[in-house]
């Protein structure tokens, strides 16, 4: 393996877990749910991912397992703000602060032990390819998994009637309910989504980016994947884009230091967050996209009322 | 049957009062289920964490120094989004008025007197105000929705003050280790007892001003008008902009104020980790209380008796911390699911898949 | 009925004061992370859990976990102070201010800082050499090595983590002269992912052993995953990669806070500064594993040697970067330059961030 094809994998490791939370909430913020609890059931999905795959022995399961997590938070979440009208940023933020001290809980029993990983997949020959071999066709099954649900989550929410029925609840749910749109079973659903992806995203760091479990090992991922649905403007494959972005301006700091280039490494990892500032500047001064693209009944509650 | 929310007419009195009284009791209930689970003897286990903390005037004294910051933080908030803004970067005004507080204090630590301490909490006011002022300007200007832009002003924030310390602030007397030096005596807030210092009348000052402000005055009056029906406010000549501009920087502040409190009368130097998420918890304190500044100081001190009382339940019962933020999860949720009874209340009607039906299409 | 009912309750108050006088030792811990970091505090934790083994109920210990440095530091320490603890080990350098101050006002507690550098009448600090550990580590990385090149994940650029890159650097030169050594700066104590990443990197550069002065096991379990061999930190860390695993630099603090409670139980307690190394068993190597018989032997020689006083890792004639002779022929460095430490040694592909 030659050098550029492990820094290019690497990157794409560190991106997927953000990748796959963020396409989440963008899932669920684009039918206007704002659900600030990311890194809570991220941390879920780690724990109860890596739990799983200890106690049935495979991976898979467990990766099975860490979407479960995620969701049993997320439809705590979701009964919350939707069926009792709860305020979602409050919300959120108190699904994080459960979110960490069950992922504790539920962990005691699995610190220490090495996990087991999700194995990569290889593929005779194409792996062997030149240059592409490794990048292309070495990776876990995780990352292959994120591209095709970025691409997915595109197609259906740009070209299908669910998709489409989606952002009409997120832009204004008064007309998507007078049109007949189920306002409150769509954006369950989509929380519920938003929840699985968190999860996976935990039980992708659990299981195949570092398999093992310590406490708070997700250190502000969710957070980073929030900013991201943000920078990519609510666009499923625009979130790949950034992912990888983030991921690269990471990886690269590390490599430079290792070159024995000094850079401010607090700068760099502001880097991202002014970058999402700016876009997010950006869109809102063009009206027309800004009109097309931001979910405006973001965080706003619906109640059914006849 | 089947359960559904009917909006009332006008929020609830009654419910106003009971439903907190519900949520206690839910988390009671819920608390004494987990203790047992865990082989805790529940009833001590729930006077460990709630009546325990409120017997002893050190621990009294130790919660009113934790709701200060969040009372200070989460007053401006309930400010902001009564004017329908969504400040949820209080996290980082009050990491930037603590630096811009800090100015002075590590950078001419010759500079005493009695002018010192004033200067510094004026530089805190003002740090906390620019960086609030960052989203509004965008807001205003552009459009931008300013959840996003002031939270993810809050990591730049962090990273700032992280540089800061390792950096060109450090101690030059340190060892190299993370930290500023130590604030000369007259730039520290002055103690009133123990750890309670001066900080927490600034905070309830700051909280009889907006509650003035915002219940008695035209201008409050303005802000909430402007919130709940922009469109209104504007046939009445009220300025949307003038108010969101306001509401910001004001809530940006106010969490500056809290931030340089923080680190000159609790902390007394600046650290890369100077806020337990003072910044976050206060929009849940900003809620809990109803956007009320008076209610906002009550849910502080709830606040901080869960912070008090869980730790004393770690070291009474040796619960360990994960079950105390759990328990802290646990309890907010209750309040806020409770909430729905003020707005809305139950109406129970019998499961049949007409009305089911009827509930899609009015 | 009543008669019993009052007598009972006499018995109980005379029976009071007889209780308290049996009173264990209580001694407190307050750990910066969580007990299950599986690094920095879980060792700290062992060591309060065999002060439990060895007292039995002459002796109680508390903890608090997850408290963070800053505001909420100061409080978690006086409420030990009120409970009535003897002795109150704080584990982190962020808590320094807030025990000195604490301790002001509560005289007849011992505290106990681990790492830092102010110390009062009832305040004693302490901290491992583990420098002592990373010269061995280093010696066996230049014999092991086949590119030549190490890779250390280093954590914030505070004195303890460069002592510990020139400790390795000047184990490894003592064997290769030429050997290189790469580090990459991570900014955190505890971020599975990041010193992962970190570790990949300096895999990708080149580097075929790796060395850490992060908490977490992701490098030693990175360095399994690529083929290439590790160093555990602060536990024994062969379980993540048994193949890459060599041997691991553990914190044992059991001895020493067994002792400091003994102290206390018998009245001797005074405050100091302990900076104990393998000599106090504070420092301590995990089996060396995968390792050929003379190299793991060389290594056990080495720790023995460092152990009874007749090697010191740094030795002189010690350079800088620049060139500028630090410490003469012949000479040890003295622990305030230890202390303070804030060059690398001649050789270090690295500059320190400022």
């Amino acid at each position: 393996m030659t050098g550029f094809e492990a820094v290019i994998l690497t990157i794409v490791t560190a991106a997927t877990p953000l990748l796959i939370a963020a396409l989440g909430e963008l899932v669920t913020e684009r039918s206007g749910v704002l659900n600030l609890g990311v890194e809570g059931m991220m941390i879920v999905g780690a724990v109860t991912g890596f739990a799983g795959a200890q106690l049935t022995g495979s991976p898979y399961l467990g990766v099975c397992a860490s979407m479960l997590g995620g969701m049993a938070l997320a439809s705590l979440f979701g009964f919350l703000v939707l069926r009792l009208a709860a305020n979602q940023v409050a919300s959120g933020l108190a699904l994080t602060l459960l979110g960490l001290g069950l992922s504790g809980m539920i962990g005691e029993a699995f610190i220490g032990q090495p996990g087991l990983k999700l194995e990569r997949i290889d593929i005779p020959f194409l792996t062997d390819l030149p240059v592409v071999g490794a990048i292309l066709f070495g990776q876990d099954p995780l990352v292959y998994m994120s591209i095709a649900l970025a691409v997915s989550v595109s197609w259906f929410l740009f070209r299908t009637r669910p998709g489409l029925a989606l952002r009409a609840v997120g832009n204004n749910h008064d007309s998507a309910h007078m049109l007949g749109v189920h306002v409150i079973r769509t954006r369950f659903l989509a929380v519920l989504f938003g929840g699985a992806c968190s999860g996976l995203a935990g039980g992708y760091l659990s299981l195949a980016y570092t398999p093992q479990w310590v406490e708070g090992m997700t250190a502000g991922r969710g957070w980073i994947a929030l900013a991201l649905v943000v920078f990519a403007s609510w666009m499923p494959l625009r979130a790949a884009i950034g992912a990888y972005l983030f991921g690269g301006a990471l990886i690269l700091q590390f490599h430079a230091q290792a070159e024995g280039i000094a850079l401010p490494s607090q700068f760099l990892s502001a880097l991202p967050y002014l970058a999402t500032v700016a876009a997010l500047v950006i869109l809102s001064r063009d009206r027309w996209t800004a009109r097309n693209d931001s979910p405006s009944c973001l965080g706003q509650v619906f109640v059914p009322d006849r | 049957m089947r359960v559904e929310l009917r909006q009332r007419s006008a929020d609830s009195r009654l419910m106003v009062w009971l439903s907190p009284l519900l949520a206690l009791l839910l988390t009671l209930v819920f608390g004494a289920v987990l203790f047992a689970a865990l082989g805790h003897d529940p009833l001590r286990a729930l006077y460990v964490y709630f009546v325990k903390p409120l017997t002893d005037a050190w621990s009294l004294e130790e919660i009113v120094v934790k709701a200060t910051p969040l009372a200070l933080i989460g007053v401006g908030l309930a400010l902001a989004f009564r004017t329908n803004v969504w400040n949820i970067g209080a996290e980082g005004q009050y990491t930037v008025g603590a630096i811009c507080g800090s100015i002075l204090p590590v950078m001419l630590p010759e500079w005493q007197g009695p002018l010192i301490l004033p200067a510094v909490l004026v530089c805190g006011v003002l740090g906390g105000m620019a960086w609030a002022a960052i989203p509004a300007f965008f807001r205003v200007r552009f459009g931008s929705s300013e959840i996003l832009t002031s939270l993810m002003l809050v990591y730049v924030a962090q990273l700032l003050l992280d540089w800061l310390v390792r950096g060109p602030w450090r101690d030059p007397e340190g060892y190299n280790f993370p930290e500023s030096r130590l604030f000369e005596a007259d730039a520290v807030i002055p103690a009133l007892a123990g750890r309670l210092h001066f900080g927490t009348i600034l905070a309830l000052l700051a909280v009889a001003a907006l509650a003035v402000l915002l219940g008695r005055t035209l201008k409050g009056f303005e802000f909430r008008v402007v919130g709940a029906a922009p469109r209104a406010g504007a046939f009445a000549g009220f300025s949307e902009r003038g108010s969101i501009l306001a509401a910001l920087t004001v809530s940006g502040g106010l969490a500056g104020l809290a931030g340089i409190a923080e680190v000159s009368g609790t902390i007394g130097q600046l650290h890369p980790s100077i806020s337990p998420g003072y910044g976050f918890t206060a929009i849940i304190a900003a809620f809990l209380g109803r956007l009320n500044p008076v209610g906002v100081v009550f849910a502080s001190l709830l606040l901080a008796l869960t912070y008090i009382g869980g730790e004393s339940a770690q070291v009474a019962l040796g619960v360990s911390d994960k079950i105390v933020r759990v328990f802290q999860g646990a309890i907010l949720i209750f309040v806020l699911g409770c909430d729905v009874f003020i707005r809305y209340r139950l109406h129970f009607r019998p499961m049949r898949r007409a009305a089911a039906r009827a509930e899609e299409a009015p | 009925m009543l008669r019993a009912t009052i007598f009972a309750a006499f018995a109980m108050m005379l029976a009071l004061p007889a209780a308290q006088a049996a009173d264990p030792v209580k001694a407190a811990f307050v750990y910066v992370g969580p007990i299950g970091d599986h690094g920095w505090t879980y060792q700290h934790d062992q060591g309060r859990l065999a002060i439990e083994e060895a007292f039995g109920d002459k002796v109680e210990t508390l903890y608090v976990e997850n408290v963070a440095e800053g505001p909420d530091a100061e409080r978690a320490i006086e409420r030990f102070a009120r409970e009535g603890a003897d002795i109150v080990f704080t584990t982190s350098f962020g808590f320094m201010n807030p025990t000195v101050k604490v301790a002001k006002r509560f005289p007849d507690v011992k505290f106990e800082h681990a790492t830092g550098y102010k110390r009062a009448d009832n305040v004693a600090t302490y901290s491992a050499r583990f420098y002592e550990g990373r010269y061995v580590i280093g010696q066996i990385a230049a014999k092991m090595s086949k590119s030549g090149v190490a890779g250390y994940v280093a954590s914030f650029p505070i004195p303890e983590v460069v002592r510990g890159i020139n400790s390795f650097l000047l184990g490894a030169q003592s064997v290769n002269p030429d050997f290189k050594l790469k580090i990459v700066w991570v900014n955190t104590w505890f971020d599975p992912g990041k010193e992962a990443d970190a570790a990949k990197a300096l895999i990708d550069q080149g580097a075929d052993i790796m060395t850490q002065h992060t908490d977490s096991p992701a490098p030693v379990q990175i360095a399994g995953e690529r083929g290439v061999h590790a160093f555990g930190q602060a536990s024994d860390m062969d379980a993540f990669a048994p193949a890459a695993h060599y041997t691991a630099i553990i914190d044992d603090w059991s001895a020493y806070y067994v002792s400091r409670v003994k102290a206390v139980l018998d009245g001797s307690w005074e405050s100091g500064d302990i900076w104990g190394g393998f000599a106090e068993d504070m420092v301590v190597m995990a089996p060396y594993t995968d390792l050929p018989d003379d190299v793991a032997a060389d290594a056990a020689a080495m720790v023995e040697k460092i152990r009874s006083g007749e090697f010191h890792p740094f030795t002189g004639p010690i350079y800088d970067q620049e060139g500028a002779l630090r410490v003469k022929e012949g000479e040890r460095a003295d622990d305030g330059m230890l202390l303070g430490m804030d060059w690398y040694v001649k050789g270090v592909d690295d500059k320190l961030p400022q």
